[in-house]
């Protein structure tokens, strides 16, 4: 292990909040310490990057003891990315970044046109170059986490820690972020120690992950041994709605009615904009036949009253389709979301025709519309659809609204 | 190496030429206005052959306006770096040797030495007020120190500050009350503010402090500026930050006691010449700020004084109602700029 820590404890005032800490990352890779708010993630980062002073144990970073190394030589070899605001008055984002060059400069600090070299490379790296001149307090909130980044790495360090560097950052940037991470620890072999909010970010960046809870190690390893559905709604605690891994996705907290009277032929992907539609109206809903393997599937399972599948790579089978029969007769008004229905034996196709020839409201957002007897309407868009009469909940059934886990 | 670069240098050497320019400027002006009316070709043979020795004009130019106005450059620029070094240790614009009741905790320490000495001695040695005065001055720092420990607000850290000045100077009226006539007469002569009666062997003294002082903080100027993006920051570049944090506060009390010692508690030079410094050269980098503030507060402090001996002259004014007019209004503008 390129740097690992053995048996340490961290905390306050000395008293020991997470005891006993063994974690480790080979050079180059990248560690992410994933859990709740107040988890002690923060403190973990700050005992390693000695900002805060360990309670017990040892930090090695190639297994050299950091205790044994001076603040200078601990600054050429691991630099960090704080949760502080900074707000330095007058300085240009080159200056902030120029920092970076501290330890390797004069007792003045001048910098050499190597130095400066390396001041522009790293701001090219996140690609800040442009800002070189801008006075740093008047950067947006992403501008400032990218020019920090940039100091960061212009210290030239072989470590990086990063506490929550993704906060404040729109999507955009978090993602050109934490690629920027990924490529220096590919290309420039630096290792990476940072804390996430974001599971899905993390799982995807992260080659180990450290999963802090209530002050303990609760479970590390390979994100994609260590995370699942379960681990995650433990983690965090989480007992209304859902976190899919698989798709990477939250699904906020089902909303549960005595009686659905909406069913919603889904499959291919075109049932999972109406499930999240229909959900947030508070509408409860059936939904059928899905496959096992479609990604309809993995959002019904979190948004659906009742969800009839069929296993993935056969035909549906007689006992399901009866099932998807009962179930959809039961309900008043049938969603059509414009699935496939191409095949010879296709039975999806067989049920949309049999409630085209009920007396049930269809709501269709299907082009062209099969002939029907019953009454069907269509819409060009969900947003339309979800706002149509048939939709509309009587003061019953707001009434009976309420959220379920 | 880059234009931009090139002309931040240019700019840097213009506004250092134009300040010194002011200061000898001011200097000039100085000698020259008082109560004895002199032609200037008199004073410069004065000064530069020693002429007309031992006579009245002689003595007016060598004994009371040379190092009356020495004294006024050397301390003004010594409180303004001690300014800066406070600003720089709190990250916040609006401290000052002052309000900070950093120096009415010298002029309480200084104020009990002298009621206390003086029954012994007819005269104080210089050294021993500087030394009372430094020891008043960390005395208040400690409890401004321990007050940030428990605000973080700084609009609360400044009224603490203000708060502390207070009970300082409460105690030494407290102490004024024992004190005898010719004790008080000293002691409110000089608790007022003042660069008058400052000897050679003042100015000796306080040179001597200042510029070791002010060298010590060149030094400074690296970490200075890696403190700036804050302590979290500066610790991962690798200054110790308690060493770092003690020199700061060891040498902004000694500066600020220097010039307590000698003149008395002046206010708002502290605050608002850095500031002036920064706006002057638009950047906070400290190897720049430092002598640029330095050389500030001499201009702004000489100039004052003329002002205090010149406005209603022979009536002279406290040096302190003179910076307070100016610096006072800046210091307002300053917090209404924060509140943005």
């Amino acid at each position: 292990m390129y740097f690992k820590t053995d048996n340490l404890s961290v905390g306050y005032g000395g008293k020991a909040l997470i005891k006993n800490i063994n974690i480790g990352v080979e050079k180059g890779k990248i560690l992410c310490l994933l859990g709740p708010n107040g988890s002690g993630k923060s403190t973990i980062l700050r005992s390693i990057s000695k900002h805060l002073k360990k309670i017990a144990g040892t930090v090695f970073i190639a297994k050299e003891d950091m205790n044994s190394l001076n603040s200078v030589e601990v600054a050429k070899r691991l630099s960090v990315v704080l949760t502080e605001k900074v707000a330095p008055e007058l300085m240009t984002c080159e200056e902030v970044v120029a920092t970076g060059r501290y330890p390797y400069t004069n007792h003045f600090g001048k910098l050499t046109d190597d130095d400066h070299r390396i001041i522009e490379e790293s701001m090219e790296a996140v690609s800040v170059l442009d800002l070189m001149d801008q006075e740093f307090t008047h950067l947006s909130d992403g501008q400032k986490q990218r020019v920090l980044l940039a100091r960061a790495i212009c210290q030239q360090p072989e470590i990086i820690i990063l506490d929550e560097p993704t906060s404040y950052l729109d999507i955009r940037h978090k993602i050109e972020l934490l690629g920027i991470l990924r490529s220096m620890a590919v290309k420039q072999n630096v290792t990476v120690i940072l804390s996430l909010h974001e599971v899905d970010l993390a799982a995807k960046l992260a080659d180990t992950i450290i999963l802090v809870k209530d002050n303990t190690i609760f479970g590390s390893g390979c994100p994609e041994d260590v995370l699942n559905d379960g681990v995650i709604k433990t983690l965090y605690g989480i007992e209304a709605g859902s976190f899919n891994m698989l798709m990477g996705s939250v699904e906020l907290p089902r909303t549960c009615m005595s009686d659905s009277r909406v069913f919603v032929f889904g499959g291919d992907g075109y049932g999972t904009r109406c499930y999240r539609a229909l959900h947030k109206s508070g509408i409860s809903f059936c939904t059928g036949v899905l496959y096992h393997n479609d990604v309809d599937y993995q959002v019904a399972m979190s948004l659906a009253r009742q969800t009839i599948f069929e296993k993935s790579f056969r035909p549906i089978s007689d006992v399901i389709y009866e099932q998807a029969c009962k179930a959809m007769l039961k309900c008043e008004v049938i969603i059509d979301t414009g699935f496939d229905l191409d095949g010879e034996t296709n039975r999806n196709r067989q049920l949309l025709e049999l409630a085209y020839n009920t007396n049930k409201s269809i709501l269709s957002l299907r082009k062209q519309t099969l002939k029907s007897k019953a009454e069907v309407q269509q819409f060009e868009t969900i947003g339309a659809m979800i706002n149509s009469e048939k939709l509309k909940l009587d003061s019953d059934e707001m009434s009976s609204i309420s959220l379920c886990s | 190496m880059k234009i931009s670069r090139v002309g931040k240098i240019a700019h840097y050497q213009i506004v250092f030429m134009l300040l010194m320019l002011a200061l000898i400027g001011a200097l000039i002006f100085s000698i020259n206005s008082g109560s004895v009316d002199m032609p200037v070709k008199d004073i410069f043979k004065i000064i530069v052959f020693g002429a007309q020795e031992g006579s009245v004009e002689s003595n007016v130019i060598w004994k009371i306006r040379l190092p009356r106005l020495i004294a006024a450059a050397i301390l003004g620029g010594a409180l303004s770096v001690a300014g800066f070094l406070l600003q720089t240790f709190f990250r916040n614009p609006i401290a000052g040797p002052y309000v900070l009741g950093i120096s009415s905790g010298s002029k309480m320490f200084v104020g009990f030495t002298m009621i206390v000495l003086m029954r012994y001695v007819n005269a104080l040695p210089s050294g021993i007020i500087v030394l009372a005065a430094f020891a008043g001055s960390l005395v208040s720092m400690g409890f401004v120190l321990l007050a940030a420990r428990k605000v973080s607000n700084m609009s609360m850290l400044l009224l603490v500050g203000v708060m502390i000045g207070y009970i300082c100077s409460a105690l030494t009226d407290f102490f004024v009350n024992f004190a005898q006539e010719r004790e008080i007469a000293n002691l409110t002569n000089w608790s007022m503010g003042s660069f008058s009666g400052i000897g050679w062997s003042d100015i000796g003294v306080m040179a001597i402090i200042v510029f070791i002082s002010l060298l010590v903080v060149m030094m400074l100027s690296k970490p200075i500026g890696a403190y700036q993006l804050g302590e979290g920051y500066a610790q991962s570049m690798g200054i110790n930050i308690k060493w770092f944090r003690i020199l700061l506060v060891l040498f902004s009390s000694l500066l600020s006691a220097t010039v307590t010692a000698f003149a008395g508690p002046i206010a708002f030079v502290g605050i608002a010449v850095p500031q002036i410094a920064k706006i002057l050269m638009n950047t906070s980098k400290p190897i720049i700020i430092i002598p640029t503030t330095f050389l500030a507060g001499s201009v702004f402090c000489v100039f004052c004084d003329i002002l205090a001996r010149t406005l209603f002259a022979p009536t002279e004014l406290s040096i302190g109602t003179v910076t307070a007019f100016f610096g006072a209004p800046f210091v307002i503008w300053l917090l209404l700029k924060q509140k943005k």
